[in-house]
């Protein structure tokens, strides 16, 4: 299903490196009337959107408005949060996120992947980063987890600075490097839908725009859901805005609309910079 | 503060010093392979073997370590991973109060409960006749005794590891079990041995708990149901006692050596392991 730049296939028959998992055809992620309490506090209110196939969409909208919960309520991250209660539905295919169990939720991570905020490589080296993911969801084979390894670093372009390396520790990356690795690691488990919470926030100016860079290029494959902080970023990058404001989706449509045509008058007032 | 800082450094060294100079003379009567591999304890008869004692330390420290460090590694797993906060904010204060129980009371508790257990369950079960003074008793009532404070230790260690690399792992679809086998116990390995280290040197100190089960026996333990005679109880017990004689007191000075010695071995050795891993 998916070709990703010119990476090897393996040469395993019935094998392919970037085709691994069984991928259903419907796969469409929407919420309805989704809200997430945490305490008894609500944080999400009754949120409908729908994220679109091979695009970016950015949630934008002023520090705790929910942005980051709706983006980890995707993939169930919020059950980490004590006290957390979700109403609604998160429709993925046909399956109701919310109301998965535990092998379940294993399997819609795998569909779901997230990049996360600051770099953070497992405490393994960086052969076993890729490989970690993969390894458990069954995959084995010295083969087989070698040519996935190498496919995906060569996808965010890592491979060449790694490749002498595979098996020191991932620790030992620059910054840039960590967070080009974490994303190559959700990759390597085949995500239709790819999490990036400000992805790039605590990267230097240049990583940054490498990171950002390969985005763009995954949208071909993946649907990017992303939460930032920086408009400036999102009218980049987006091609579809979910504006969110004190829990609630006020707003959601093409970048091009959401930036210059706003409907909703809050809308407005926020790319105007009069909150954040 | 610099200078009461490297005092404490002059300080071991002082003991370890003054420890040595104290046991000199038995060390002049006797070579040292001798005085660690003989198994004669006959201060009466200038006989001075010291190797009961190691051995009784071994075994005790061994099993107590065998008893509570998978005990208290799956609590603190419990506690931080998977518990919710109600039963942590009711756990925590109960093992504060533990770790600071005196010593002296898990002795008791081994001789009222662990020893009469010992003697009428445990050791008919395999056939054997004892009077429960032995070295599972001791080693029960000391991995007990040191269970808290590894688990403190742990809880500490494990809380350390960002929430973010276990989101990082939970999201790849790992469970929360292999999310704690392969990332938070492999991120804390080198603190989980230091804990370790920590507990073992409790443990090959204790004395009071030990006395009071250990059985006193001059013997090296064959097995768990044996009586043994670890050194902090051999000095304890003897130290009041023996002032008329000048090489008696230097042997209890050469036992307190060797266990100053191999506590501080010991811990240095896991330094150095220690530093291989953080390396890696």
């Amino acid at each position: 299903m998916i070709k990703l730049f010119s990476g090897k296939s393996g040469g395993h028959d019935n094998f392919s490196v970037n085709n691994k998992f069984p991928h259903p055809a419907n796969m469409r992620l929407s919420t309805h009337s989704l809200s997430v309490y945490i305490g008894g506090n609500p944080i999400l209110k009754h949120v409908n959107v729908e994220i679109p196939h091979n695009k970016i969409t950015c949630i934008i909208g002023p520090s705790g408005c929910g942005k980051t919960t709706l983006l980890r309520t995707f993939n169930r991250l919020v059950d980490t949060i004590e006290g957390v209660k979700i109403t609604g539905v998160v429709q993925l295919g046909d399956r109701n996120i919310v109301t998965a169990g535990p092998s379940e939720l294993t399997e819609i991570r795998r569909t779901i992947g997230l990049v996360p905020q600051r770099p953070c490589p497992l405490p393994m080296s960086i052969y076993d980063n890729i490989a970690y993911g993969c390894r458990i969801h069954g995959i084995s084979g010295r083969k087989k987890l070698d040519a996935i390894v190498e496919y995906y670093l060569r996808a965010v372009g890592l491979w060449d600075e790694v490749k002498d390396r595979l098996h020191s520790p991932a620790g030992k990356l620059s910054g840039g490097q960590q967070q080009r690795l974490c994303l190559a690691r959700s990759l390597a488990i085949e995500p239709s839908y790819l999490l990036a919470d400000e992805s790039t926030s605590a990267l230097d100016p240049l990583s940054s725009r490498t990171v950002e860079e390969l985005f763009v290029e995954l949208k071909k494959d993946y649907s990017i859901v992303m939460v930032t902080h920086t408009l400036r970023q999102a009218k980049r990058i987006a091609d579809h805005v979910i504006f969110m404001y004190l829990g609630e989706a006020i707003e959601e449509g093409d970048a091009d609309q959401v930036f210059n045509n706003p409907r909703h008058e809050l809308t407005q007032r926020y790319l105007d910079g009069g909150f954040s | 503060m610099f200078i009461l800082t490297i005092s404490s450094l002059l300080l071991v060294v002082a003991m370890g010093i003054g420890l040595y100079m104290k046991a000199s003379p038995i060390l002049h009567e006797h070579s040292l392979w001798d005085l660690l591999s003989a198994s004669e304890w006959k201060p009466m008869k200038n006989q001075f073997g010291f190797f009961p004692f190691l051995m009784g330390t071994l075994w005790v420290s061994g099993l107590a370590l065998i008893i509570s460090i998978p005990i208290s590694m799956l609590m603190a797993i419990y506690l931080t991973e998977y518990s919710h906060s109600v039963v942590r904010r009711f756990v925590y204060p109960f093992l504060d109060i533990l770790a600071g129980l005196p010593s002296v009371i898990y002795g008791v508790w081994g001789m009222l409960l662990i020893v009469p257990w010992v003697s009428n369950v445990a050791a008919p079960w395999v056939g054997r006749n004892t009077t429960g003074y032995t070295v599972l008793a001791c080693g029960i009532v000391l991995g007990v005794m040191v269970i808290p404070l590894l688990v403190s230790l742990f809880i500490e260690i494990f809380s350390n590891v960002s929430h973010e690399l276990r989101e990082a792992t939970f999201a790849l679809g790992a469970t929360r079990w292999q999310a704690t086998k392969h990332v938070v116990l492999r991120k804390t390995l080198p603190g989980i041995l230091a804990a370790i280290v920590l507990a073992a040197s409790r443990v090959m100190g204790e004395t009071i708990a030990v006395i009071m089960v250990c059985g006193n026996l001059a013997i090296a333990p064959n097995s768990l149901l044996d009586a043994c005679y670890p050194i902090p109880a051999l000095i304890a017990n003897n130290y009041g006692e023996m002032l008329s004689m000048p090489l008696y007191e230097s042997a209890l000075m050469f036992a307190a050596f060797i266990l100053f010695f191999v506590v501080l071995v010991f811990n240095l050795f896991s330094r150095l392991v220690l530093k291989k891993i953080e390396a890696q």
